[in-house]
């Protein structure tokens, strides 16, 4: 266990390396961030000096390597918009982000469960068919379609829903600040959460079913009806728990990319968490904010992936995972 | 084990069950949000007259000399507040500076309004526009335009002289980007050590944290990027004004969102309003809309240096005849725009009402056959993609007009955050570039975009066609030591219409400018081509 886990570390730190070579890479070639901090009178030569100053001039390895010194120390480097330590900026927008997904998450979870063990059930009644279409509409739709019609039906049509940003949010622990514990952010959180959710929610309602079919047809299924088991909890004790493996396994997956999809529905929500941080980063060319933000989603990912790994292996002795003899 | 696997199986029914119920809880509570939802849309008596105004973006800043941009002199006329500024048909009315005079050549006098306090509770007086003026012209941004300055000169209390090195005709310009700053306040080291009117454009500083000047607005909160709120300051001199008490600033960047909210009721202002809203905003109820010709010039600059076909006149005149440039401000700007036929836009001195766009293929098509490339030639362009509106759209559209002519134009697009390195580095041929004249005055746009390029004296910075002509450049310059409007203005007018007796560049138009608001209010009063509305003004009824 200790040579694994030695292992996926080495790994997490080579793969890490990798991230910030080429984020850096990126930010070497991406554009002049002093376009974005100067008015149109500024002379070239004055830019040059202020480009200077920011050390943007110095050869790409002697920038590279003073950017992992400073990284090893926790300084990811300055945003340039927001003139304060990259890694400042990230951890304040980093509650709005990952509010957004609990919630998405938790509407994914309420949401898919019951639909797709009913349509598993019952794959032929009406509810399964339209359960089934409608989730082929909500896998093709774009989240920023969804987003924009979201807001259309409920903020312009109706006025039941505020059309964007996070609403009235309480500072928690000095440094979190949430929008579950006030009504008004509640409200702001709705939205965005269906947006999200609506394009995972529809896999997940499938693989459910799916998974869920595949058990039902299993012999130790076929026993339980034998032996006069009352219907419901051959479904949920029987069968469900044994759909739920896999299930969660991709789930662990799914919820890395829906931080990702996160950019899109911030963006259209003006949501103020890391996606659109990010977004308005490449567009100011805050190339310093943007490193560090892929820096640190990479460095989230690689903890992650690393925990799950190692918990895996510890939980479920079964489980082969790559790299455990 | 027959109990154990009952008990596990309880278990699994009881976290099923409450998932359930978890599940109804939720969609009972959205349903009770609902109602009071409905409820607060209702019209409750306000306790304080707020308004909710949503921008593209927000100030990088609370400095106001950190960068020279729109949004920095919008948060300006907010906080800050001028000595002169511009009325909505450009005329220069008093703001600090209650009358002015011409001593000599060299030398204008402002006298300043009196019991003026700033935000700090400090008196305003002579010493803080010194103070303000010596800042400027430390300013990176600044320091061009200030550059014909010596300095202020402080005479008493309430008197002060702008002093120039030459004769310089747009001192009273230059007067109304002098948002004077409490130089009491900014004065002194921080509790981080550095000084207090250090200005940095990357880092902090006090005076991108903390303001102090003698505006309408006091910040009271700021979370950059997400919410500003400014609150009426309470010793504001000018008791004659609108009736905003507190004004919440949100940016919101997409289009879409920013006009949704304010159909929603979530905001009560927006600007800028994407031109594909115009007409959903203008047709709905309670809703108004204000549009205004803008004054930023839109143009194709032509490299004679890289390609020679470009050198050639007649083919640049038969380029400037076969661009339709009303047919695009129909069809690409939705008739959002100002066809133009010259740089200097209506108002501005150099303005020529004769030179207008000239749409006419057969005289472009003659042209072109007596020119020294009658079967027309091969070339390369660049533009942005997401800098002007619709830009990509206007080069493609620009590609095919000229088509016609039988130049075969290949064009690249690219975000701005790429573009300008390219464009400095002219890699091609035709170049497009907006131009917001900063000193509102036809002289700016010579000055960087069509005088000949001189790296020593930075004349000519933006001109990537290398256009030049021997007469622009002495009318220009005489044009900015002259001090008699009616000389300045005949001069700048004769550089235009040198420019388009020649086809120098292709202008194409001016791009609009739009507000959208509750229509309880007098939006239109408070806006102007300069696109700094005057917020301190606004009146809700």
């Amino acid at each position: 266990m200790f040579a694994f886990t030695v292992k996926r570390v080495l790994q997490a730190v080579i793969v890490m390396l990798i991230i910030s070579f080429i984020g850096f890479a990126i930010k070497h070639n991406f554009g002049d961030p002093v376009r974005d901090l100067v008015g149109q009178r500024v002379t070239a030569a004055e830019r040059a000096q202020i480009r200077e100053r920011l050390g943007l001039n110095d050869p790409f390895p002697v920038q590279y390597v003073r950017f992992l010194r400073d990284a090893l120390h926790g300084n990811l480097g300055q945003s340039y918009f927001f003139k304060k330590p990259a890694t400042e900026v990230i951890v304040k927008k980093a509650p709005a982000t990952l509010e957004l997904v609990f919630c998405a998450a938790l509407i994914i979870v309420v949401l898919s469960v019951p639909l797709g063990i009913y349509s598993a059930i019952r794959p032929k009644s009406l509810f399964s068919k339209i359960v089934m279409g409608g989730s082929i509409v909500g896998v093709s739709m774009p989240v920023f379609l969804t987003a924009i019609l979201l807001i259309y039906i409920f903020s312009v049509e109706l006025h039941w829903l505020p059309s964007y940003g996070r609403g009235q949010t309480v500072l928690l622990f000095g440094w979190w600040d949430s929008g579950l514990l006030t009504a008004d952010g509640l409200k702001h959180l709705i939205m965005p959460s269906i947006a999200l959710s609506s394009i995972m929610l529809p896999l997940f309602i499938r693989l459910i079913r799916s998974e869920m079919m595949e058990v039902l047809e299993s012999e130790y299924v076929k026993f339980a009806w034998a032996k006069g088991i009352k219907p419901w909890r051959v479904w949920l004790v029987h069968a469900f728990k044994n759909t739920l493996l896999p299930v969660i396994t991709v789930g662990g997956v799914q919820l890395g990319i829906m931080v990702a999809f996160t950019i899109l529905t911030e963006t259209v929500f003006q949501w103020q968490g890391m996606g659109s941080m990010f977004i308005e980063s490449v567009e100011r060319s805050d190339t310093s904010l943007m490193v560090a933000y892929l820096v640190f989603v990479g460095i989230v990912f690689v903890l992650v992936n690393t925990l799950v790994d190692i918990i895996y292996g510890l939980v479920n002795p079964t489980v082969r995972v790559a790299g455990r003899q | 084990m027959k109990v154990s696997t009952f008990k596990t199986a309880g278990k699994f029914s009881l976290l099923v069950l409450s998932l359930l119920v978890a599940a109804l809880m939720l969609v009972g509570c959205s349903g009770e949000e609902k109602k009071e939802a409905a409820e607060k849309a209702a019209p409750a008596a306000p306790e304080k007259i707020t308004l909710k105004l949503a921008m593209d973006a927000d100030p990088v800043s609370l400095d106001p000399q950190v960068q020279l941009s729109g949004g920095m002199l919008q948060f300006s006329h907010m906080v800050f507040d001028p000595l002169v500024r511009y009325d909505k048909d450009m005329n220069f009315v008093p703001r600090l500076a209650e009358s002015w005079e011409r001593v000599d050549d060299l030398t204008m006098r402002f006298h300043l309004r009196k019991g003026v306090k700033f935000h700090s509770g400090n008196d305003f007086t002579a010493k803080d526009v010194v103070f303000t003026l010596d800042r400027l012209k430390k300013s990176d941004d600044f320091k061009g335009l200030f550059e014909p300055f010596s300095g202020a000169v402080a005479v008493d209390d309430y008197t002060v002289d702008l002093v120039t090195k030459k004769p310089y005709g747009l001192v009273l310009n230059m007067a109304t980007y002098v948002f004077p700053m409490d130089s009491q306040f900014y004065t002194g080291t921080d509790d981080k050590g550095k000084a207090k009117d250090l200005i940095l454009k990357t880092d902090y500083s006090f005076a991108n944290e903390n303001e102090s000047g003698t505006g309408p607005f006091v910040v009271t909160s700021r979370e950059q990027g997400v919410k500003t709120v400014f609150t009426r300051f309470k010793d504001y001199w000018d008791k004659d004004t609108g009736n905003i008490e507190e004004i919440v600033l949100s940016p919101i960047k997409n289009d879409a969102t920013r006009t949704a909210a304010l159909m929603s009721g979530d905001v009560d202002f927006v600007m800028p309003v994407p031109p594909q809203d115009l007409d959903r905003i203008k047709s709905t109820d309670g809703l108004q809309l204000v549009t205004m010709s803008g004054s930023r010039i839109i143009t194709f600059q032509l490299n004679g240096k890289r390609n020679p076909a470009f050198a050639d006149p007649k083919v640049r005149l038969a380029m400037a005849y076969a661009y339709d440039n009303q047919g695009v401000v129909e069809k690409i700007m939705n008739g959002f725009a100002t066809a133009a036929g010259q740089m200097s836009p209506k108002g501005y001195v150099g303005h020529v009402d004769s030179l207008v766009p000239r749409f006419d293929l057969d005289k472009a098509k003659s042209l072109m056959a007596e020119s020294g490339f009658p079967n027309g030639f091969e070339a390369t362009m660049i533009a942005p993609n997401n800098r002007y509106v619709n830009d990509e759209k206007i080069a493609e559209a620009f590609v095919s007009m000229m088509s016609k002519l039988g130049i075969k134009i290949s064009l690249k697009t690219m975000p701005k955050a790429q573009y300008w390195d390219q464009f400095d580095a002219q890699v091609a041929d035709i170049q497009m570039i907006g131009w917001h004249s900063d000193t509102e005055d036809s002289g700016n746009f010579f000055e960087f975009l069509s005088m000949c390029r001189n790296a020593e004296t930075g004349y000519g910075q933006y001109n990537s066609g290398n256009y030049c002509n021997a007469k622009v450049d002495e009318l220009t310059l005489a044009a900015q030591t002259e001090t008699d409007p009616a000389k300045r203005a005949a001069d700048l007018q004769e550089a235009e219409q040198i420019q388009y007796d020649e086809a120098g560049f292709i202008p194409l138009h001016w791009q609009n400018l739009s507000w959208a608001s509750k229509s309880n209010m007098n939006t239109e009063d408070i806006v102007n081509v300069m696109n700094f509305p005057y917020f301190g003004d606004l009146v809700i009824k």
